[in-house]
């Protein structure tokens, strides 16, 4: 599909840079908010999307190629079952938290009671919405874009 | 939960059934595309009002923004207006 209107694409500007901090945002405090990797995924995707509606598939085909977003997809799944099987390395059971406790990063135990909120907690569930992240985001994104790709194809070879 | 509460909840039920009616009734496809979009959001509201704020956001994000988003596509390749 071909591209929108001038006015379409300055909106889509303006609102793109929003759409992907809250989409980090949600994805980075999805252990202390509501939200989490699928959801900061999913609005990551949904900003890409209204690229993709505004400029038209062609251009963003050629700033991006679908391998690569494949590749991220992977890279998000073997990421989420490595740090499980790290939990099994460095913890004694599969998924185990063995950041939580440690002073390493995102190591800080809360205190009970209604404190505020620490983003240097939670072991190893922030690394793992990371990594669901970036799956949902390539997940979505391909799908919105082999979609556009396929109704930009005039006549079919079959 | 009060009676303002139960009040919102059944306006906000009721207006997701008038905009998938407008939905369903609209010749031009665009403007039954922005009326999904709008029934999703409501619906978002109401998990919202039920106090499910991860669903509302997996709603707001994957039934307002990316399905709009691949049916605008979907109009895109055919024609805007329904015929008879």
């Amino acid at each position: 599909m071909s591209g929108m209107s001038k006015i379409v694409k300055t909106a889509v500007n303006i609102l793109f840079p929003l759409t992907m901090i809250f989409g980090l945002y949600v994805i980075a405090h999805g252990h202390l908010t509501p939200g989490g990797g699928f959801q900061g995924g999913a609005i990551v995707a949904s900003g890409c999307a209204m690229i993709v509606v505004a400029y038209g598939s062609k251009w963003v085909f050629k700033q991006i190629k679908e391998k690569r977003l494949s590749s991220f997809e992977s890279i998000g799944a073997v990421g989420f079952i490595a740090v499980a099987l790290l939990g099994l390395v460095f913890s004694t059971v599969f998924f185990g938290n063995f950041l939580a406790g440690s002073s390493l990063l995102f190591g800080t135990i809360p205190a009970t009671g209604s404190t505020g909120a620490d983003f240097n907690t939670g072991g190893v569930l922030p690394l793992m919405n990371f990594a669901v992240g970036v799956k949902v985001i390539a997940g979505l994104f391909v799908i919105v874009l082999v979609m556009a790709y396929a109704s930009s194809v005039k006549e079919w070879d079959t | 939960m009060g009676v303002e509460f139960f009040i919102a909840n059944i306006l906000v039920l009721i207006l997701t059934v008038v905009a998938s009616l407008v939905a369903m009734l609209l010749r031009d496809l665009l403007a039954a595309a922005v009326a999904m979009a709008a029934m999703s959001l409501l619906l978002s509201l109401e998990f919202f009002i039920l106090q499910a704020p991860d669903v509302a956001i997996a709603e707001a994000g994957v039934g307002a923004c990316l399905s709009t988003a691949i049916v605008i596509i979907a109009i895109n390749g055919t024609k805007r207006m329904e015929d008879e």
